[in-house]
């Protein structure tokens, strides 16, 4: 297997950053302090139509975030970065002159707070990921006599951390990841992921066997549905689909001080998940970086959710000093959820179902009664019903209206043994680390509206 | 700055057979002051380069943030590789492309500069207004925001073509959370939807420090007020709700690139197909809908579109009838059907993809007071809140952060968590009259997303306030 030749080894981003340091160390003026961060990727991009390249290139990008504090004066900047340090010297300059320029301007900043304590730590995953001939003839070899529509992001992401404290944080990855779908027809299709640090032929065909023997059952004669009350499967992809949403906002401690978080009425006792649920950050899954952006260290683990209680907010250094709690993330909304299993195996999961909804996806989900935790949103992709334990018919596209309290509460019947590990596909400006470990669900009464 | 950059590229890029680089420069800088405590001002500065070839018959691109020689070297090797990598295996044909023209420009109208005003003053004018906003002990949370960005892009190519755009963007926002036991409520002016183009002058058209107490008095007003009734009846939709009604069930649908199929597996396709252009009835004969890339305030005005395209004012719905989609060149030798200079990225590092630029329903002839006056059982519907629609852009449900009821012709009370649902293809038929110049507002969203990978991009909407007919509205 031969590794893609990036033009910009890891090993010199990681050569600069620490360059990088040790400068503004130089430079800093004796009564500074400084933070500095760096989040760079240099990604392969591959855009499918109809099985064939729609668009394809490659992005390199690195930008550098310089905290510039003085006491508790603070005044933050971002710029991107070429990557060699003679090239940026004049823009970093100019960076640092305008950060002591804002600084004296603003005063100081009350919720300032960094890790004064150093924790170094190094992490680089190094992978086989393919070239470009590679990539494309693999999909394309694979995709054969298919209607394909998807994304390969392929490439290394960096994030690292500095301060003046001579703390040192680096973490890489090589990493893949193919997001497609198979289509049958209007709004009949299948959708899958493949992604990882090595790629591997066998397992990519291996994917698009499995989406073709599902493609078979999209391609049946479809069955309307009527809006109303229906027992489902919710498939690891489309639960997580609902957990996403609540992630925004629900764990977040400035939410939940602000009382504008969904789960306000969990945390205050009011209402209960079933004591299935539990949902944990997983930091020990190592996707995301162990350190945040002001250089704490991440615990390995942090449960939000236990046995269908509310148990811990998401902490992130501003809101810790604001509230006087302890920094527990980089940010307040889970990067690596875990959702405990349940009891029912997988194999089981359309006998116990028995005549409802297999769902596949849910996607374009939103609030529509925020405080209540209730969520709208679609059907997409394989959605199929299910009549005594047996997939019969596809299903079109059907909007839900849910509360999550009823979902992940009194209807929840039962959660699959086994967990799907969903990586997160999303590159707005830069690919995500994100991902979620979660089962499927069978929930009773689940409201279809349109 | 960006000119030399391009010389330089020129010169390196040699005997490669077509390319074309688009430079883009952006500036931003954001205020935010929350509960009378400023945040951290952001200072964020980006410059980089996206190189297109075209070689041995193969397209493709490379985009880098590295502008030495080296850098740019590496860039057009990239893209090289990936032109030689895709060779027979693309979808479309670009070929034909047009020739962008030798020299043009554009740049955003400003009467009063961003850095006419000190950080001081601009710090000052939001500590005032965010003080405003605490009107009370049920206000928990309350924050005035600005900020501002200027984006310069030099667009050139192999056959000599050369277009240099500036841009100057202000984000002005005010927000107010109320909280009671676990009822929680908020009101917002500028949560995006103010965002355009200008200096600071643009702050007294948007009232921004005038509206932050009826901001907050609405938050309270919601605390307090009864859940909308579940009913199917009339709904005004204000300026600030029509932004996404628009967006979503007109503008999604229309872009030809989904029409094609590039985004079934992302931002999902449309249910308009190509033979409806011309004929299909998308809205009553009050429906007009225009593409209007020289409104100069809306947050998606531009002179050219990213791959050269001169941009120009298309009427893509007339009376009602579906006539032209959003679609970029390439869309356009691909459908074999009209479009706009809509193909557009979010910055260097992304490729154009059809995007919705300045999407905006005309005005009509009714006031408010005649439309409010019209309506026997309806509601005012105020200020987009939730948002969400199925893959064809054709199942939709939004839910607005206020209303107020109609009953005989005039203005109710105040009910909280609004929400309705529809059909695109029937919502737009059911649009009994159109608000004149009056109630007519230009706005527009920053966060528009799409594409693989990802792009959120600015597009503006402007529109009056709209009555719809026969509408299902409910509570949350």
């Amino acid at each position: 297997m031969a590794e893609a030749q990036t033009s910009h080894a890891p090993d010199a981003v990681e050569t600069y950053f620490r360059e990088l340091a040790d400068l503004l160390e130089a430079e800093r003026e004796p009564d500074e302090q400084f933070l500095l961060n760096l989040s760079g990727e240099d990604t392969d991009f591959v855009r499918f139509n109809e099985s064939r390249v729609r668009q394809a290139g490659h992005v390199r990008q690195i930008d550098v975030d310089i905290d510039l504090l003085c006491g508790e004066q603070h005044a933050a900047g971002r710029l991107n970065v070429s990557g060699e340090l003679r090239t940026d010297w004049a823009a970093l300059n100019q960076l640092l002159h305008k950060l002591r320029e804002t600084r004296a301007a603003v005063g100081t900043d009350p919720y300032l707070n960094y890790a004064r304590t150093v924790v170094d730590s190094y992490q680089h995953r190094r992978g086989g990921l393919p070239q470009p001939h590679r990539a494309i003839g693999d999909i394309c070899a694979a995709a054969e006599g298919t209607d394909l529509v998807g994304v390969l992001a392929s490439g290394s992401v960096y994030r690292a951390f500095a301060n003046h404290l001579g703390q040192r944080n680096w973490h890489a990855a090589d990493s893949f990841n193919f997001d497609w779908s198979c289509f049958a027809g209007n709004d009949r299709a299948v959708k899958a992921r493949y992604a990882g640090a090595r790629w591997r032929a066998e397992e990519l065909r291996e994917c698009m066997r499995q989406v073709s023997e599902a493609l078979a059952l999209v391609k049946r004669e479809p069955r309307s549905l009527e809006p109303g009350r229906y027992r489902v499967y919710l498939s690891p992809a489309a639960l997580y689909e609902l957990v996403s949403l609540l992630c925004w906002g629900g764990f977040d401690l400035k939410a939940h001080e602000c009382r504008l978080t969904p789960l306000l009425k969990l945390a205050m006792g009011e209402r209960r998940f079933s004591s299935e649920i539990t949902l944990y950050e997983n930091n020990e899954r190592a996707f995301t970086p162990a350190f945040t952006r002001e250089g704490f260290a991440k615990p390995d683990k942090v449960t939000l959710i236990e046995q269908g209680r509310f148990v811990n907010t998401l902490n992130t250094a501003r809101s810790a000093r604001e509230y006087d709690r302890e920094v527990n993330a980089g940010t307040g909304y889970p990067e690596s959820l875990d959702m405990a299993g349940g009891q029912l195996p997988q194999n089981q999961a359309l006998n116990v179902l028995g005549t409802g909804l297999y769902i596949g996806n849910l996607w374009y989900c939103n609030f529509s009664e925020q405080m209540d935790c209730r969520i709208t949103g679609m059907t997409r992709f394989a959605t199929f019903w299910v009549d005594q334990g047996r997939i019969v018919a596809p299903i079109g596209p059907m909007r839900f209206d849910d509360s999550l309290y009823r979902v992940l509460g009194e209807n929840l019947i039962a959660l699959t043994r086994e967990r799907e590990l969903i990586m997160d596909a999303s590159s707005y400006h830069g690919r995500s680390t994100a991902s979620a470990r979660l089962p499927g669900a069978i929930v009773d009464d689940f409201r279809l509206t349109l | 700055m960006l000119e030399a950059i391009a010389q330089r590229f020129r010169h390196l890029a040699g005997d490669v057979e077509r390319w074309s680089l688009r430079l883009v420069d952006t500036h931003h800088e954001g205020l935010r002051v929350r509960q009378d405590v400023l945040q951290p001002p952001l200072n964020h500065r980006s410059t980089g380069a996206m190189v297109s070839v075209r070689q041995g018959g193969g397209n493709a691109y490379a985009a880098t943030c590295d502008l030495s020689d080296r850098g740019l070297r590496e860039c057009i090797e990239a893209a090289l590789r990936w032109a030689n990598a895709v060779r027979n295996r693309e979808l479309a044909n670009l070929e034909t492309a047009p020739a962008p023209p030798q020299s043009a420009h554009y740049r955003s109208p400003v009467a009063q500069g961003w850095e006419s005003w000190s950080l001081k003053h601009k710090v000052e004018l939001l500590r005032h207004t965010c003080r405003s906003l605490k009107i009370g002990e049920r206000i928990v949370d309350w924050e005035a925001n600005l900020a501002h960005r200027r984006q310069q892009v030099l667009l050139t190519d192999s056959r000599g073509g050369r277009i240099e755009q500036e841009f100057h963007y202000l984000y002005p926002g005010l927000r107010a959370t109320a909280n009671q036991g676990t009822r929680t409520q908020y009101r917002s002016h500028g949560s995006g939807e103010l965002a355009c183009q200008g200096g600071l002058e643009q702050l007294e058209r948007v009232g921004f420090t005038r509206e932050a107490r009826r901001v907050s008095e609405e938050a309270l007003a919601l605390l307090g007020a009864p859940d909308c009734p579940n009913a199917r009846m009339d709904a005004l939709l204000m300026p600030s709700q029509m932004i996404l009604q628009i967006h979503e069930s007109i503008g999604h649908p229309l872009e030809l690139d989904r029409i094609l199929g590039d985004e079934r597996n992302y931002a999902g396709a449309s249910f308009v197909t190509p033979e409806m252009f011309g004929t299909y009835r998308y809205g009553s004969e009050l429906l007009n809908v225009t593409f209007e890339p020289g409104e100069s305030e809306e947050l998606a005005a531009y002179g050219y579109d990213d791959e050269g395209l001169r941009a120009e004012t298309q009427t893509l719905i007339r009376d009602g009838i579906l006539v032209r989609g959003l679609g970029g060149r390439v869309s356009q030798q691909r459908s074999a059907l009209p479009g706009v200079a809509c193909a557009r990225a979010s910055d260097w590092n992304r490729p154009p993809i059809d995007r919705m630029g300045n999407l905006n329903v005309e005005p009509g002839e009714s006031t408010l007071e005649e439309m409010i006056a019209a309506t026997e059982k309806g509601i005012l519907l105020d200020t987009n809140r939730s948002w969400s629609i199925d893959d064809s852009r054709n199942k939709f449900q939004f839910g607005c952060e206020y209303a107020r009821l109609i009953r005989n012709g005039e203005l109710a009370g105040v009910v909280r968590n609004p929400n309705y649902r529809g059909l695109s293809a029937t919502f737009w038929r059911n649009l009994r009259m159109v608000g004149d110049y009056e109630s007519y507002r230009i706005s527009g969203t920053p966060y528009c997303g799409k594409g693989e990978p990802n792009q959120m991009i600015h597009v503006g909407h402007a529109a009056p306030a709209c009555l719809f007919g026969d509408v299902e509205v409910f509570s949350g």
